[in-house]
């Protein structure tokens, strides 16, 4: 396997880093402000995870077939 | 002794015999090769190390002829699903059928052993390294790797099935088109089965407990229902959820039963919803509900959206609402897809440490590392139990936010919206 391919997959793992991170940390923020929301909070927040690890690993599929 | 160190015993145990059983075989731990097998369909059900031949039916397009055996004729050897017969012009390499792309004329009609010499066949850990290899092939311009195997010195070339993913994904289309019933199919039976075992007891405890408190299973699945009613269907489809909640219904149950049945550990390790051709189909599930439920709004919306200009909608906003009717189930595939093979393989990768241990640094090196392989293995299989059901939720709410989006009536918003400017004032 080519290591673009690797390069490729590690900037696609980059991206899904920052963003889950960034949800993960709103959603903590949103916690401590409101602790009475928590089950709301967490429902939504692993669904946006999910979807913008979607996105990730479909890049991370498509480096592995190029390379 | 407890139950969890019985357990862990246990784990420990079937591994290490499969690491006895792989050190038998000569040869290099291919770690790819491995990955890719562990997550393809195969025309034999290997459980462990024993096999079940599974029905082919096979169409070759170049002879016009239908061949429907089982797999069990190609006297399958070892454990990796490899045959030792030629059938019909058709070979079982590493458990999926190739066909032979330059027969004799005695290879198309019926049965003869691959090897030259009746002892080559009696080999126990599968096909024989020196008879069968891969060689570089330009074809079309491209490179491709081309199997073949040597019989009577002469090279015979194999070809894998049609895939109709126009080579996206290594596929192609030849001339041999494989209708078998594979893993991927038993396994969908199997969970398909399964549910309605499940619902109709449900429902018929239902009956029974008319009033009452739930019981046994009904209580179990109970949760998962409603909160699919009321967290999905509720909310996005408004007036109209209850014509669409036994669509949400099946998606979900039916995406959390194949994820769910290719984690059971050592039962074959069925990768069906990692298999782009089920998701596809899920996809295109989608893709009609949501298209042919939608309304005249929706198509405007989509084709000739108001209050924008028209030379902005020509150029861009209409093609790309186009592509966005196909491309939001691609999206769904994908991510199914990608998810869940994802998980598979990153669990071979780990247990493939001991093998790539014992190749690199020895024997003792490697009993060591099956400790902490195990251990991630283990840590492995609860996060893909928690993308299990993650994946399955998010398909079916995705769906239900597209199903929102085509039965939206032109007042639901419109009408909010000049209400809360009249509110404003």
């Amino acid at each position: 396997m080519s290591s673009f391919a690797g390069i490729g997959m590690g900037l696609a793992v980059i991206g899904a880093g920052i963003g889950i991170g960034n949800i993960g940390a709103k959603a903590m923020e949103a916690i401590a402000r409101q602790p009475e929301a928590v089950g709301d909070i967490r429902a939504n927040m692993i669904l946006t995870a999910a979807l913008v690890e979607g996105a990730a690993l479909i890049a991370i599929v498509m480096a592995f077939l190029a390379g | 002794m407890k139950l969890s160190k019985i357990f862990f015993a246990l784990v420990v145990g079937l591994l290490l015999a499969f690491a006895n059983t792989a050190q038998a075989e000569g040869g290099k731990f291919d770690a790819k090769a491995t990955a890719f097998h562990h997550i393809a369909d195969a025309n034999v059900y290997s459980i462990g190390p024993w096999s079940f031949p599974l029905p082919c039916i096979l169409y070759n397009k170049d002879t016009g002829k239908w061949s429907m055996f089982s797999s069990g004729k190609f006297h399958l050897v070892g454990h990796h699903g490899d045959g030792s017969d030629i059938v019909d012009g058709y070979v079982l390499n590493g458990g999926t059928v190739n066909r032979i792309t330059n027969p004799t004329p005695e290879m198309l009609e019926g049965h003869m052993p691959i090897a030259d010499h009746a002892h080559d066949s009696h080999d126990d850990h599968g096909h024989d390294h020196h008879i069968f290899g891969h060689e570089p092939k330009t074809v079309d311009g491209k490179e491709k790797e081309v199997s073949y195997f040597l019989k009577g010195g002469k090279k015979f070339y194999l070809e894998d099935k049609t895939a109709w993913d126009f080579g996206v994904f290594g596929g192609e289309f030849t001339s041999f088109y494989d209708f078998s019933i594979t893993k991927n199919v038993v396994s969908m039976i199997l969970v398909c089965l399964f549910m309605m075992f499940v619902f109709f007891r449900i429902a018929k405890l239902y009956k029974t407990n008319d009033g009452k408190a739930p019981t046994g299973i009904q209580g179990f699945f109970e949760p998962m229902v409603v909160f699919i009613q009321d967290e999905v269907a509720k909310p996005f489809l408004g007036k109209k959820w209850k014509k669409f909640l036994p669509f949400l219904l099946t998606i979900f149950f039916f995406i959390l039963g194949l994820n769910l049945f290719g984690q059971i550990p050592f039962f074959g390790g069925s990768n069906v919803s990692g298999s782009l051709s089920v998701t596809l189909v899920l996809a295109i599930a989608s893709f009609l509900v949501v298209n042919l439920s939608g309304n005249a709004h929706y198509w405007e919306h989509v084709v000739w959206m108001p209050g924008v200009p028209a030379w902005l909608k020509i150029v861009i906003l209409t093609p790309v609402e186009i592509l966005g009717v196909f491309i939001k189930p691609v999206t769904l595939m994908l991510r199914l897809f990608a998810n869940i093979t994802a998980g598979h393989m990153v669990m071979v990768i780990f247990v493939s440490l001991i093998f790539i241990a014992k190749e690199g640094a020895g024997e003792g090196v490697a009993w060591m590392t099956s400790a902490g392989s195990v251990l991630l293995t283990m840590f492995m299989m609860a996060i893909e139990l928690l993308v299990a059901f993650i994946q399955a939720f998010v398909f079916t709410i995705l769906t239900a936010a597209y199903l929102n989006a085509s039965t939206e009536e032109a007042h639901d918003h419109d009408h909010g919206d000049s209400h809360e400017h009249a509110a404003a004032h």
